[in-house]
């Protein structure tokens, strides 16, 4: 396994009956760096980042995470290494204050120290821009404040590798700049794995682009490598290259 | 005053309330109130599994018939004193829900409730069919002489009702400190969405699994504390109806607040209490008065107190 690397995939599969939704995917991410999956819909980016964090079971291949095999490890093991995840449709505590939704990302880290856990409550809301909404009930707040709350709940657990499925999807223009804003101030800090659909957004944060379509990668490389592929291009517009 | 003072005060007051009503209100109303205790900690028991955690279990009967039966056969059959009688009735408990924890907890929602009914039918009819050791449905008489604890006779009014004050404190204050630790909390973010929980890095199942064994286990413990202080254990207390009254106490009261079960006790106490003294068809007046609060006051006495006056109630 090579360091720079924190997270890669070995001939990942994901059949439900005789429909793959991902085929023999070999994945690499490299540490620090901010890599965007793209794909139309249906190409089974959800489903892959699914078997990364665990929510889904593979049905064969490896995932290995800074080295370590980790496909026999649930869901939460896999969180506590280090790895957060954000939902595609949005998922908060909507019962609960916005605090209290943060601390409890928080908590699982950081324990029953209460003041530390207020100040990191403290600061991710403020990152995100929702210090002063802190003690409203998070099912009242509108969408695009849910997405930007989800994204606060990660950031709270100090993640090594972030995982966000989707997080522009209903926010507002000026909203999405500031998004851009805060992934940019993460870059070094922490790796980030985007499933994103904005083209823009992927444009102005990604490092690298993995392009999945019918859920093998039809290209990896860097924004301008993909930009220029034709295999891409014409997974895009529907052209098809040969009839 | 902050919101942890207030709901200090709260407690410690609701408990100095309990100890005055001692002293000031006529014997039958203080009979009545030991009563209530001990069944406010069965529902306390049940609160913090279906208030806190968001798991409605139909078998509770069983964990309450564990502690009443574990106290009571180690008496009848081996001679037991009180004190090691009341740690073999607690680790019944502890241990049936352990088990039926490990094994109901592979299923959810209505499946859970079932599984668990089942399990505590099961438990009703181990009690009959052992009849010779348990004496089933007639149940049996607990001697005089093993109601003493620690000096105290149990079965004085005065005994009894000091008891029961110092059992509900202990019970209400554990669970309402409980309900406001990271434990506690982590336990309502499953009731609100596991999955998201479960993607924070929280081990959902190990949290229910020890939900499940702490609200059994003070089940149990009221269980054991009815028949020490009642002086009689029967095959009734492991029937379904004793299932469901911990569940109609705590929607009444109020579900997932600390106050709401005492309260949902007495209310539902005094509402048979009063409805009988007036008709014998007293279900009647019971069961409308059920389906107005139901329609009224969906969240149960405390919680809607809690929703429209005292936000900060725990």
């Amino acid at each position: 396994m090579d360091a720079v690397n924190i997270l890669s995939t070995k001939g990942l599969t994901k059949t439900y009956g005789g429909i793959k939704a991902n085929t023999n995917i070999d994945f690499v991410l490299p540490k620090g760096k901010t890599m965007a999956l793209i794909g139309p819909n249906g190409a089974g980016k959800s489903t892959f980042v699914g078997m990364l964090c665990g929510r889904i079971a593979a049905t064969s291949g490896d995932v290995f995470f800074e080295g370590q095999n980790i496909n026999a490890l649930p869901a939460h093991k896999r969180i506590s290494l280090g790895i957060a995840y954000t939902f595609q449709i949005t998922s908060v505590f909507a019962g609960l204050s916005l605090h209290e939704n943060v601390a409890l990302a928080a908590r699982r880290r950081l324990g029953s120290d209460v003041t530390a856990v207020d100040a990191k409550v403290a600061d991710v809301l403020a990152r995100v821009g929702l210090l002063d909404r802190a003690d409203q009930i998070a099912g009242d707040l509108s969408y695009g404040h849910q997405r930007l709350l989800e994204i606060a709940m990660g950031l709270a657990q100090d993640p090594r590798l972030f995982i966000l499925d989707e997080p522009t999807q209903g926010l507002a223009d000026s909203e999405i700049a500031s998004f851009i804003d805060l992934i940019n101030s993460l870059a070094g800090e922490t790796t980030i794995l985007l499933i994103e659909h904005n083209m823009d957004v992927v444009m102005k944060t990604a490092a690298y682009i993995t392009v999945l379509n019918f859920g093998e990668i039809l290209a990896a490389g860097t924004p301008d490598e993909i930009h220029a592929n034709e295999a891409v291009q014409a997974a895009y517009l529907g052209t098809t290259t040969d009839a | 005053m902050s919101n942890t003072q207030r709901s200090n005060l709260l407690h410690l007051g609701t408990i100095a309330l309990l100890a005055v009503a001692f002293f000031i209100l006529p014997t039958y109303h203080v009979g009545n109130l030991s009563r209530i205790m001990v069944l406010a900690v069965y529902a306390i028991g049940y609160n913090f599994l279906f208030g806190y955690t968001g798991l409605l279990s139909l078998g509770h009967a069983l964990f309450f018939a564990a502690g009443m039966y574990g106290l009571g056969l180690s008496m009848e059959l081996f001679d037991l004193t009180t004190a090691p009688a009341l740690v073999i009735g607690l680790a019944s408990a502890l241990v049936i829900s352990a088990v039926i924890g490990f094994l109901a907890l592979r299923t959810s929602g209505v499946s859970f409730m079932i599984v668990t009914l089942m399990f505590a039918q099961a438990g009703y009819l181990t009690i009959l069919y052992f009849g010779t050791y348990t004496r089933g449905d007639e149940g049996f008489v607990i001697q005089q002489a093993d109601r003493v604890l620690f000096g105290v006779d149990l079965s004085s009014d005065t005994g009894r009702y000091f008891a029961a004050l110092a059992l509900f404190s202990a019970c209400f204050l554990a669970v309402a400190h409980l309900v406001q630790s990271p434990f506690g909390r982590t336990l309502v973010a499953i009731r609100e969405n596991e999955e998201r929980a479960r993607m924070l890095g929280y081990d959902t199942v190990t949290h229910k699994l020890k939900a499940v064994i702490i609200s059994g286990t003070i089940s149990g413990l009221a269980g054991a504390a009815y028949a020490l202080l009642f002086g009689y254990a029967g095959a009734t207390f492991a029937t379904v109806q004793y299932s469901i009254f911990p569940l109609l106490w705590v929607l009444l009261g109020g579900a997932g607040t600390t106050i709401g079960p005492l309260i949902g006790v007495i209310f539902m106490f005094y509402l048979i209490d009063l409805s009988s003294s007036i008709t014998s068809a007293y279900m009647l007046i019971a069961g409308v008065v059920l389906v107005l609060l139901t329609l009224f006051a969906p969240q149960g006495l405390a919680g809607e107190l809690r929703k429209r006056v005292f936000k900060w109630m725990p």
